[in-house]
């Protein structure tokens, strides 16, 4: 049932990133893959939310596995961010490859953690 | 050709991401990560789908992103790969070794997975650029 829940979870997070990377695309106007960015960023956080909450007030696994694999996990992405990357470097922006890449994993970590510190207080 | 009507392209992109998000939950069973250990079943979920999806969207460039080689792509790249992968599982995984006192593996988790995925990425796209076109789209592949 847990699993049935995750695959349901997963799709919605991969239709949300889906119409936000689709809607950021819309409006950026740089070279810079903006949609994926703000796609991870945000899962970063919720995911350091959820699994925040689910530690501080001892929630059933379930919860971390639905919305946490489930959603973030269907929500996020690696595979296209360093596909992204590759794309930049290909195309001699390395700079902007690095910025990239390098800019997302710490913003990945910083809103990570910054969720964990909300989930441990809510 | 006729454009695939756009709710299609989010069914595609829902199914295969449900496929995808199971096929990592899976791995993590069978994987479990032991506390201030390298997690293994992310790493390797990452480096096979960044490996795959570099395949994939490259190749069907080739063959002309458009009707149901794009819809393939919805589904398979942006769908299953996607949901497979994950950033905030490796994010929160990279948090948690650095806030337990794990720093080297903290340090050495984070900066191995984007070179080994740089790699992955890079080499899939490589062999994307040259895998053979179906049949008759030969003829329009640039």
């Amino acid at each position: 049932m847990t699993l049935l829940l995750t695959a349901i979870a997963g799709g919605l997070g991969g239709a949300a990133r889906f119409w936000v990377d689709t809607g950021v695309g819309r409006v950026n106007r740089t070279a810079f893959p903006w949609g994926t960015f703000v796609v991870n960023i945000s899962a970063c956080l919720f995911l350091g939310v959820v699994a925040g909450v689910v530690s501080a007030r001892s929630a059933p696994e379930a919860v971390l596995a639905v919305l946490g694999t489930g959603f973030a996990g269907g929500y996020s992405t690696f595979s296209t961010a360093l596909v992204e990357t590759v794309r930049l470097m290909r195309a001699g922006e390395f700079g902007m490859a690095a910025a990239q890449c390098l800019g997302m994993v710490v913003a990945g970590v910083a809103a990570a953690a910054a969720g964990l510190a909300i989930g441990a207080a809510v | 050709m006729k454009a695939t009507h756009p709710a299609v392209v989010t069914a595609a992109v829902i199914v295969g991401a449900a496929v995808g998000t199971t096929g990592r939950a899976l791995l993590g069973h069978a994987l479990p990560t032991a506390d201030g250990a390298i997690p293994w079943a992310t790493l390797l979920a990452n480096i096979v789908g960044a490996f795959l999806l570099g395949i994939l969207v490259d190749w069907i460039a080739r063959i002309g992103d458009v009707g149901g080689w794009r819809l393939a792509r919805m589904g398979l790249g942006t769908g299953v790969m996607g949901g497979f992968t994950t950033y905030s599982a490796f994010a929160v995984e990279t948090t948690r070794l650095l806030e337990g006192g794990h720093l080297w593996v903290g340090l050495a988790y984070p900066v191995g997975s984007l070179l080994l995925g740089i790699a992955a990425a890079g080499i899939g796209m490589w062999v994307g650029g040259r895998l053979p076109l179906p049949g008759r789209s030969r003829a329009v592949a640039t």
